[in-house]
């Protein structure tokens, strides 16, 4: 049976049993490689994506419970080229070592921004709880995320779209 | 005719591999290509090598790309270790850039019928008085000889006239890690294959029963239409599929479907430190031996350990691997591809020249993970199955079972203390298995080899030595004027799981016990623990930080022992040579300990990328405060049985202390890598500032809620 569900933006339809994980639709079919596996357990937030806009695992979402909703990845935030305002914040902050974590923290982050565009430093802590960082890069990305939503909020105040 | 024997005093890897070209190529779209055998891990070397090429070279950073980990067209610097990288491969990329710039200029003269020195170098361009001669890198490349050896004679620049080095520049690595595909796991060509193993449990198990009918239908439950391959080499399974979720599938139900023979069993005490202490080892004597005897009234004896801590990278190790016609290529995120290329050629019986290995980005590994072993993985299904990609991925329990772990320790100090209570002698004794088991230094294979029909033969371990920094050694000699001192290594021959290097190596348990105990006896002494440190401390480098750190985070205002509130101070210069940090620990301690701010003054003489230097230093101290407080490899019967995060917790951002650092103007002194410098005084600032807040000093790793209970119950 075809499942159809939106990534990014963009109508897809897989072909796949529907107990597969997003996690490997996302990856090995289609090709959005930003989303990664860490643990599979739901411990570790590497893989978080936005389904209709709340951050979810997708390393344990089956791709049954799938049909029909939006999924957004670090993809469809912005490239290396043209970065989304929160890409673009750690950039400025240089928030991270290795990266591994990054995708799934700056995803949750999008979903906290979007819900709270002036969050205090408890709430972006308890936003980011859920994302393990090995590197210690925790203080930076805290910093970034403070920073983000300051330039959102200035983009939001202009007329911008961010 | 041969080359003149290069100067001892050049580094080692422009020692090892003298060929400029090596090192440098000039490329047509008006790049300058420089290679490095040391690989980004995280830690920004690439960025910082472009730095130290650029400024050399005067070109901008953007025309130079940095080619890391390339056994085909890259320079063998073995691994990327001991914070090393700056001042072995930057040291080396220095000299090669400022020779090649020699020769340009050499020839650019000639060319232009000019004196050299009338010519500079302005964004890879040469200028005669300040006029363009249409001559720059890429015109006169072709007529010199980077087939030459280095002589590392060429004049290089002083610190002053560096434009790029010293400032901070972004990290080239991190937009594509910040937007999609950047590693080593996200490489998956057209055709390949998913791969997972079942791993033997241990060295010597024999595969009785292996159920493949079993498995099979486990597999393909879920994905009637998928395909298996089960691969066996002796007692190696992998289970390979295009599906990626069929070849975990397999992986996951293996285990209940086969019978080992031979497998050791371990108990839970075997993960303690104590448990060391008494068990056979190797003993060694270092320094000033032997040891006085000094009166039992000023002799103190005190013990610190810390246990076994994983590596625990985000990412489970990955490797991809293709055989062809009797050649291999692999792509890994290992820290050495050379040494990976020799030890995948030996394990295969393949000639070296028949392998290539390819760094690609992991996720931080900090020290010797799985990265290696998971290449030999590959490299074994795709011999089976050639003439396609190969990605194997190991298991999240797979990755914290198998790893190599860093190594527990024990640590007895046994100081003998003057009229004035101040060391007048100290011996540092120490009881740990080897830091150090890296596949091809002699110390240790590629895991699977002991899974093959003829395994390699059991080494007899042995730690770094003392001249490369040692390893459980690493640090165990006080940074305090100390007129004899002296170490007794005990090095533990059986350990209940596999060491290998780990972020400091033995520095972390070292310096925790030495700061612990220097703070006892400011104690001991009735003084101030920083007056203490500076009436026994002379290095002026040392002073300044510890004098700096303690004004910086209100030492003077620091209250009572005993109240919950507690400020403690940490100092090392990483392996008694490289990099000084010192650090200050504010904590609150009721039922846990809670790191409420941490400030650290770091001196690593020139810094390349400050910016890098501190998210370096910064990392450093939250993986000390993690291990610090939390972390503790757990044992079962079976071995390794913390293998997820919720037995394997580490510091969460809820967790984080608020860190501040500060890098001293140290340019008047070679630079030095910051990777490792901050573990041990962290770990000694927590340690001390606890014992403040409690009015009594924890000796043992992790300061778990149980430890601070069982401490607070013995008053």
């Amino acid at each position: 049976m075809a499942i159809a569900f939106t990534v990014n933006g963009e109508p897809h339809s897989v072909e796949v049993p529907s107990t597969l994980s997003l996690l490997e639709i996302l990856r090995n079919h289609l090709g959005l490689t930003g989303t990664r596996y860490g643990c599979g357990l739901e411990q570790c937030g590497c893989c978080t994506v936005l389904i209709d806009d709340q951050p979810a695992y997708a390393c344990s979402r089956e791709m049954g419970t799938v049909a029909g909703r939006a999924v957004t990845t670090i993809e469809g935030l912005g490239s290396a080229a043209q970065p989304h305002p929160i890409q673009q914040a750690f950039l400025d902050e240089q928030a991270g070592q290795c990266g591994y974590c990054l995708s799934g923290i700056v995803i949750s982050a999008k979903a906290l921004l979007d819900r709270n565009p002036d969050p205090g430093r408890d709430e972006i802590v308890a936003a980011l709880d859920r994302h393990l960082c090995r590197c210690g890069a925790h203080q930076r990305i805290l910093r970034a995320v403070e920073r983000a939503a300051t330039a959102l909020r200035a983009a939001g105040a202009a007329g911008r779209k961010p | 005719m041969t080359a003149p024997p290069l100067p001892a005093s050049l580094p080692a890897s422009l020692v090892d591999n003298p060929r400029l070209d090596r090192w440098i190529r000039f490329l047509p779209d008006r790049t300058v290509r420089i290679a490095t055998g040391k690989v980004e891990m995280g830690q920004g070397i690439v960025t910082a090598i472009g730095q130290i090429a650029a400024d050399e070279l005067d070109v901008p950073l953007d025309r130079v790309a940095v080619l890391s980990g390339d056994t085909a067209e890259g320079p063998d610097e073995l691994y990327t270790t001991s914070s090393l990288s700056i001042e072995v491969s930057g040291a080396s990329v220095r000299l090669v850039c400022a020779e090649v710039r020699a020769k340009a200029l050499d020839r650019a003269a000639l060319r232009l019928n000019c004196s050299r020195d009338d010519l500079a170098v302005i964004d890879g361009g040469f200028v005669q008085n300040g006029t363009p001669t249409g001559q720059d890198y890429w015109t006169i490349a072709g007529e010199i000889d980077l087939g030459q050896p280095a002589t590392g004679a060429a004049p290089m620049k002083s610190a002053a006239e560096y434009r790029i080095v010293g400032r901070p520049v972004p990290r080239l690595d991190l937009p594509a890690k910040l937007s999609g595909s950047a590693f080593v796991h996200d490489r998956l060509p057209a055709d390949v294959l998913h791969a997972r193993t079942l791993r033997q449990p241990c060295r010597g198990a024999e595969l009785t029963v292996l159920d493949e009918a079993a498995i099979r239908r486990a597999a393909l439950r879920q994905h009637a239409a998928g395909e298996l391959q089960i691969v066996r080499d002796a007692n190696f399974v992998a289970f390979a599929s295009p599906v990626e979720s069929v070849a975990e599938a397999a992986a996951a139900a293996a285990p209940s479907h086969a019978t080992w023979a031979g497998v050791r069993r371990l108990a839970p005490v075997q993960q303690e430190a104590a448990w060391l202490q008494g068990q056979p080892s190797d003993d060694r004597r270092i320094g000033a031996w032997p040891a006085p005897a000094s009166p039992p009234e000023r002799l103190v004896q005190a013990s610190f350990s810390r246990p076994y801590i994983a590596h625990a990278s985000m990412a489970p190790s990955c490797a991809l691997a293709r055989f062809d016609d009797g050649r291999l290529t692999v792509l890994s995120h290992g820290q050495g591809m050379h040494p990976l290329r020799r030890n995948l050629a030996e394990a295969l019986g393949l000639p070296v020249e028949a392998v290539t290995a390819r760094h690609l980005h992991g996720a931080g590994c900090y020290g010797h993970n799985g990265a290696d072993d998971a290449a030999l993985d590959a490299a074994l299904v795709a011999r089976r199955l050639p003439g396609r990609w190969i990605r194997l991925q190991w298991r999240r329990e797979e990755e914290f079972g198998y790893e190599p772990v860093g190594a527990a320790m024990l640590v007895t100090l046994h100081v003998g203390l003057n009229e004035r209570g101040r060391p007048a002698d100290w011996t540092t004794e120490i009881w740990s298995p080897t830091h150090v088991q890296r596949p091809g230094s002699g110390s240790g294979h590629l895991l699977a080899t002991e899974a093959l029909a003829e395994p390699p033969p059991e080494i007899a371990p042995f730690d770094p030595p003392e001249a490369r920094g040692g390893g459980g050694t690493r640090n165990a000699v006080p940074l305090y004027d100390v007129p004899a001192h002296r170490i007794l290594h005990h090095l533990v021959l059986r350990p209940p799981v596999r060491t290998s290097a780990l972020r400091g190596l033995g520095a972390l348990p070292n310096v925790f016990a030495i700061e612990s105990l220097i703070d006892d006896l400011a104690e001991r002494a009735g003084e101030d623990p920083v007056a203490y440190r500076l009436s026994i401390l002379s290095d002026p480098r040392a002073r300044h930080l510890v004098q700096r750190v303690a004004d910086w985070a209100g030492w003077a205002a620091r209250g009572p022992s005993g109240t919950g509130q507690g400020l403690g101070l940490g100092i090392a210069r990483y392996k008694n040579r490289s990099a000084y940090a010192a650090v200050v620990a504010a904590v609150t301690v009721r039922q846990e300990v809670k790191v409420d701010r941490i400030w650290c003054v770091a001196d690593a003489g020139l810094v390349i990328n400050p910016d890098g230097a501190r998210n370096q230093l910064e990392g450093g101290i939250v993986q000390a405060v993690s291990w610090t407080l939390k972390e503790q490899v757990r044992l079962d019967e079976q071995g390794i049985a913390s293998r997820d995060w919720q037995s394997y917790p580490i510091l969460r951002f809820s967790e984080v202390p608020e860190i501040e650092v500060e890098l001293v103007d140290g340019a008047a002194n070679p630079p030095l890598g910051v990777g490792e410098c901050t573990v041990g005084p962290t770990a000694a600032a927590i340690g001390n500032a606890v014992s403040h807040a409690l009015g009594m000093r924890i000796h043992d790793m992790p300061l778990t809620r149980e430890r601070i209970a069982a401490a607070l119950l013995k008053v």
